[in-house]
């Protein structure tokens, strides 16, 4: 497969990727290593990890990293329960130390993370790391082992390599700055706001019965909202809520109805002070340019 | 560092990609034999007669952050192409010293993205405040008082000093909300250690192994006045904001005067002269006017978002004599004490006798700050440690 027909694959998935992000997915499949990939909130960074797994009909196991995460939510733990229960029943049976040792230290007893079982699927899964940069330094470096030699080292059991190597996805939007050690694990891709182009073929492949007038209006409109001074600029993921709503209110023409315009901007704009900052008129102003 | 051989006169594909290589290292990309090989491991794979689609592989392969990514194209068309020129004017400064850094920014920084720190304008939040003729006559002549050498500001000696004090502070600001667990004595039951050892009395968990959140160092981040009214205190806080990133490596320093300016890779230099060159270097306009405001602005607008949490800590040094209205100061301490943090300011003036905060803008700061110090000397900064671990 080459990297042009990845894109068009991705496409019929209804993802519009870029040359450069489909050479970048292309690569990562074929050299067998993570991607990591950056960008703004909303320009489609986890979409592209769902979209490759429905290509690939494959598993998607996601992992979604938070401050104070650790091996026991990522990788495994121990069901300590059953294993309280198994020694004190093989007390009763007076069975040796040796042996209850050796039971509740297998695999049977083990509970698997995501990381743990994105390598132990029998099809090559995808893994997707969310926002790898708000788990701590600690993890990050935890993650190298596994994302460069895809094997885990449990202490009571073993070493479990992986039967098969996850597609990995690694995204990011810059909460804190990633170690140069796992940027040089991962093939790299940046994820800018899409084009114009680009974000119509977007907003006719997720929305198809609206006219093209239309969505030539809400992606001009759209787009000059991004160039506000925003605290949240709108992603892909509200463009196309924006465009649902206008499709369920009715709505033809962004021009028509100021206040009706109005009210849909709630999927837009997510703060009080992104509100404030576009009032009727700002927003009448720029569907007048986007039309 | 090597001479870089250009395509056309190296022989055979793999001498050519070395040398790309060695091209991309001179501009500032982190590149080595390891990526050699795996660029040609790559091209392999592909069509190579195809230009477009080696360098879109290329581009994926050898980036490693945004600023790689954005000035991929121009790196390989200069190298593959022209067979000219070899190194950018945007080739960054920071990545030259070689133990200066372990991560490398890659944040979305309009007006940094050459990391040798350039001003970022502190304009009235519109972009106009240029184009205003007075404002730009104001700031020509405060300009004009630039480009003193820091290096008077900041001896050895002071730094030793500092650091002392830095560290201290440094320590007592411990974030006590860390939410990983430490084996160790604490409220809560290590169930695995407990397990694992209560096999050895057949089950009964007779040891019991507890764990606890251990306190880390909450990030700190310092904003520290240059203006004229603040220059005889300028060694002192550099010095000491010296210290505090040698004692915490996650700290975070700007300087402000009428712009701010991010000096955080500046002061990580370990050669301590080198690093007070590169601060003279960025310093333009040190020793002039305060903007307090519209620099808060800037921070909390470029900065803020991504670098200040719930577990930060930020220090002003600042007198508050400031040019802009104190309503702005008011405002901007408002929208960053939003984002969970808390707000220090250490102001020189307060430790002498019978001081006031009536400069208007310290008036209107006072209300945000979780924490109102003096300092004038090094002494005061070190008394600072035991109410700084009530915070």
């Amino acid at each position: 497969m080459t990297w042009q027909t990845l894109r068009t694959d991705l496409a019929t998935q209804g993802y519009i990727a870029g040359d450069d992000l489909a050479m970048a997915l292309h690569l990562a499949g074929s050299l067998e290593r993570p991607l990591l990939l950056e960008g703004e909130a909303g320009v489609g960074k986890t979409e592209l990890a769902k979209t490759l797994a429905t290509l690939k009909s494959t598993q998607l196991i996601r992992l979604q990293c938070y401050e104070g995460l650790d091996a026991s939510h990522a990788l495994y733990e121990w069901n300590y329960q059953r294993q309280l229960l198994a020694i004190r029943a093989a007390a009763e049976e007076g069975v040796t130390g040796r042996e209850t040792e050796d039971r509740i230290f297998s695999e049977d007893y083990l509970i698997a993370r995501p990381l743990l079982q994105a390598l132990q699927q029998d099809a090559p899964p995808v893994l997707l790391i969310d926002e790898i940069d708000r788990a701590d330094e600690e993890f990050e470096a935890y993650l190298l082992e596994i994302l460069s030699d895809f094997q885990v080292t449990i202490p009571e059991l073993g070493t479990i390599a992986a039967k098969t190597r996850p597609h990995v996805i690694l995204t990011a939007n810059g909460t804190r700055d990633l170690s140069d050690a796992l940027r040089r694990r991962c093939l790299y891709a940046y994820l800018d706001y899409p084009d114009r182009t680009t974000e119509l073929a977007i907003l006719a492949a997720r929305h198809p019965g609206l006219e093209a007038h239309l969505c030539g209006q809400i992606v001009g409109f759209v787009q000059a909202l991004r160039r506000e001074d925003l605290e949240k600029k709108p992603g892909i993921a509200e463009m196309l809520d924006f465009a649902a709503a206008l499709a369920g209110m009715g709505l033809n023409d962004l021009t028509d109805d100021p206040v009706a315009l109005q009210k849909s901007l709630v999927t837009l704009l997510k703060t009080q002070r992104d509100r404030a900052a576009v009032p009727a008129e700002v927003a009448a102003r720029l569907a007048g340019k986007a039309a | 560092m090597g001479r870089v051989r250009f395509a056309t006169r190296a022989d055979g594909p793999a001498e050519r990609m070395t040398g790309f290589i060695a091209h991309l290292r001179l501009n500032g990309f982190v590149a080595g034999v390891d990526e050699t090989a795996k660029a040609m491991d790559a091209l392999g794979r592909l069509d190579v007669t195809d230009l477009a689609a080696s360098r879109l592989a290329l581009k994926t392969l050898l980036s490693g952050c945004r600023e790689d990514w954005v000035r991929f194209d121009e790196v390989f068309d200069s190298y593959w192409s022209s067979g000219g020129r070899v190194r950018h004017e945007t080739a960054r400064q920071s990545r030259a010293g070689p133990d200066s850094r372990t991560t490398r920014r890659s944040l979305d920084l309009p007006g940094l993205s050459d990391q040798s720190g350039s001003p970022d304008m502190a304009d009235n939040g519109t972009g106009e405040a240029d184009g205003d003729g007075t404002g730009r006559l104001m700031a020509s002549d405060i300009k004009a008082l630039a480009r003193r050498d820091l290096r008077e500001f900041v001896s050895p000696e002071d730094i030793a000093l500092a650091e002392a004090a830095a560290e201290q502070i440094a320590n007592a600001i411990r974030d006590r909300h860390a939410r990983r667990y430490r084996t160790g004595k604490g409220p809560v039951l290590d169930l695995r250690r407990t397990i694992r050892d209560s096999v050895r009395t057949s089950g009964e968990p007779i040891r019991l192994h507890r764990r606890h959140k251990p306190d880390r160092p909450a990030q700190l981040v310092a904003l520290c006045d240059v203006s004229g009214s603040m220059t005889v205190y300028a060694r002192v806080f550099l010095a000491f904001i010296k210290g505090l990133m040698s004692s915490a490596k996650t700290t975070d320093a700007y300087l402000f005067h009428t712009r701010l300016v991010r000096i955080t890779d500046a002061l990580r230099d370990r050669d301590t002269l080198r690093a007070v060159n590169r601060l003279s270097l960025m310093a333009d306009g040190f020793g002039g006017g305060t903007r307090i405001g519209a620099n808060l602005d800037v921070f909390n607008r470029l900065y803020a978002k991504r670098l200040v949490s719930g577990r930060s800590v930020v220090m002003i040094l600042s007198d508050g004599y400031d040019t802009d209205p104190p309503e702005r100061i008011a405002a901007a301490l408002k929208a960053l004490g939003r984002r969970g943090c808390r707000i220090l300011w250490l102001n020189p003036l307060k430790g002498w006798k019978g001081y006031e905060p009536v400069a208007r803008g310290m008036a209107a700061a006072l209300p945000h700050l979780d924490h109102f110090a003096a300092a004038n000397t090094l002494q005061c900064l070190e008394d600072l440690a035991p109410q700084l671990r009530r915070l």
